[in-house]
């Protein structure tokens, strides 16, 4: 396994956000291991998009610092870029192109060698089980493969680590679990430190070594599935949700946030 | 320079996969020129100096065909299923004014390609067309300046109105403007003064001034081969400069 540069993949200094008056991350302080993965759960509006967002240098913070990978995301955050892979919750592949030529524009912006490119793809698309459809349009692929070629993508340059925004939003079970396998064997191949949002519990606990519940821009329990069933006192990880992060959140806006995950959903499911 | 070179790389080979949006562009340049032109040009009512109407107005058709792929193309941006792949791009280690580069170069693609079918229609409207390999290269050139530069343009237009979750006209609401104040269809002589100062800060009028005296034979340029290769170009380094720091803004 590659070493990662540090110890620490990802450090967070009292990183706030604010869109005018409304606080979507409060000081927020996170550490993520290297080579944990590691979830980050709340509610809608609880500011974990708006977190990656920043972490992946989207977003500049509006006071507060983080380190990813080693570098700074403030200033010339090009450091971080070059050592991160990001999955976003909308579709990030082309269906106007196939599945190699996805691949293919992303290896020329990550700068891998050009001798190496075919064969990293090859490769890439071998490790998520894609490479018969390596050369049909993305347009003709099922949710599950637009998910692991959206993985596949981001994972050409090795990066240190993985920002993923809802993986496996809007995919059957069978897909989930093929989607939540490769993410695994990624860690064990590449030793990715991986940093992924969801709302599925099930999920959560499958994957994570440690999760952060947020819930209006702080984090309100923080710890591994484990610990935070036995303080939740509960067996439940819903329950273990509802007990950190509220019963329900009715006050905030949310048109644009369903929708779109809707249309991903549907588009994937 | 590699990152744009990858993105132009890719919109080209999504073009050879579907050129259709260049066909059922070509309608509205045939209209103009098969229709209108045929019609003006017999009424003698605009005058075009040594040049017949339809020699005239066939640089502006270009012009217009070019101005309309491009603005359509930037704008592309504002829809949401390219979002994803924008955040990605964003994300990447590519300059920003990389993508945006690539983008603008794109769009000149598109419109090379585009500008062929007009310059078919134009043979078939009798325009007498100047093949000299220089006139040639330079109307390329000039096709590409000004793809890049209106692209950029609605590719920063659409980073300003993002908000919008859809903006149906606003395709239409920057092209027509555009066209109507500029020398595409008539003289910037016979306008009236607040029009000619407007259609003195149009880029769209300095294409076609460049158009119009390399496209056809006996074509002249009002404000100079010279003046109007360095206004494009200086429009075109100035929008990429602001566009680039607002492209982000799109995904914020």
């Amino acid at each position: 396994m590659p070493q990662p540069t540090t110890d620490i993949a990802i450090q967070t200094d009292r990183l706030t956000r604010s869109f005018g008056s409304l606080v979507a991350v409060k000081e927020l302080n996170l550490t993520v291991r290297s080579g944990e993965i590691f979830g980050l759960l709340g509610p809608n509006g609880a500011g974990k998009t708006t977190t990656i967002k920043m972490l992946t240098t989207m977003l500049p913070p509006s006071s507060g610092a983080a380190t990813v990978a080693g570098h700074s995301i403030l200033g010339n955050s090009i450091g971080v870029r070059k050592r991160i892979g990001y999955v976003s919750q909308m579709i990030s592949a082309d269906g106007a192109l196939t599945g190699f030529e996805n691949l293919l524009l992303f290896a020329r912006i990550y700068n891998v060698p050009r001798r190496e490119r075919t064969r990293r793809i090859d490769e890439a698309l071998a490790f998520m089980g894609l490479t018969e459809a390596r050369d049909k349009l993305v347009r003709t692929y099922s949710g599950g493969m637009i998910r692991r070629l959206e993985i596949a993508l981001s994972m050409l340059h090795r990066p240190e680590v993985l920002f993923l925004d809802e993986p496996t939003i809007g995919l059957d079970p069978a897909a989930r679990l093929q989607v939540w396998k490769r993410l695994k064997d990624l860690l064990e191949t590449f030793g990715t430190t991986i940093l992924l949002t969801t709302h599925d519990m099930e999920e959560a606990e499958e994957l994570c070594d440690r999760i952060a519940i947020m819930k209006e821009g702080v984090i309100a329990a923080e710890g591994s599935a484990e610990e935070l069933k036995s303080r939740a006192g509960t067996q439940s990880m819903n329950q273990v949700f509802i007990h950190f992060a509220g019963e329900f959140s009715d006050s905030k806006p949310n048109f644009r946030d369903i929708n779109r995950a809707r249309r991903t959903a549907k588009r994937l499911g | 320079m590699r990152d744009t070179a990858a993105i132009v790389a890719t919109e080209l080979a999504k073009l050879r996969r579907d050129p259709s949006e260049i066909l059922s562009r070509s309608i509205q340049p045939a209209l103009w020129l098969l229709v209108f032109g045929q019609v003006f040009g017999r009424m003698r009512a605009i005058p075009t100096g040594n040049l017949d109407y339809f020699s005239f107005l066939a640089p502006g058709i270009l012009a217009q065909s070019v101005l309309f792929i491009a603005i359509f193309y930037g704008i592309n941006v504002i829809w949401e299923k390219d979002l994803g792949i924008l955040q990605k791009l964003l994300a990447s280690p590519a300059p920003r004014s990389a993508l945006v580069f690539g983008k603008a170069v794109s769009a000149g693609m598109r419109a090379i390609a585009q500008a062929a079918i007009v310059y078919l229609m134009a043979l078939v409207a009798g325009v007498d067309l100047n093949w000299s390999p220089l006139a040639l290269g330079g109307v390329l050139v000039a096709i590409v300046l000004g793809a890049a530069l209106f692209s950029t343009f609605s590719l920063m237009i659409a980073c300003l109105v993002r908000s919008r979750e859809r903006f149906m006209g606003i395709g239409q609401v920057m092209t027509m403007p555009l066209f109507f104040a500029s020398n595409a269809i008539y003289p910037i002589s016979i306008m009236p003064t607040w029009l000619k100062i407007v259609a003195h800060i149009n880029p769209l009028s300095y294409q076609v001034d460049l158009l119009r005296s390399l496209m056809v034979t006996g074509g002249t340029s009002t404000f100079g081969i010279g003046t109007d290769f360095l206004m494009l170009m200086g429009m075109l380094i100035a929008l990429i400069v602001v566009t680039s720091k607002l492209y982000p803004t799109i995904v914020q």
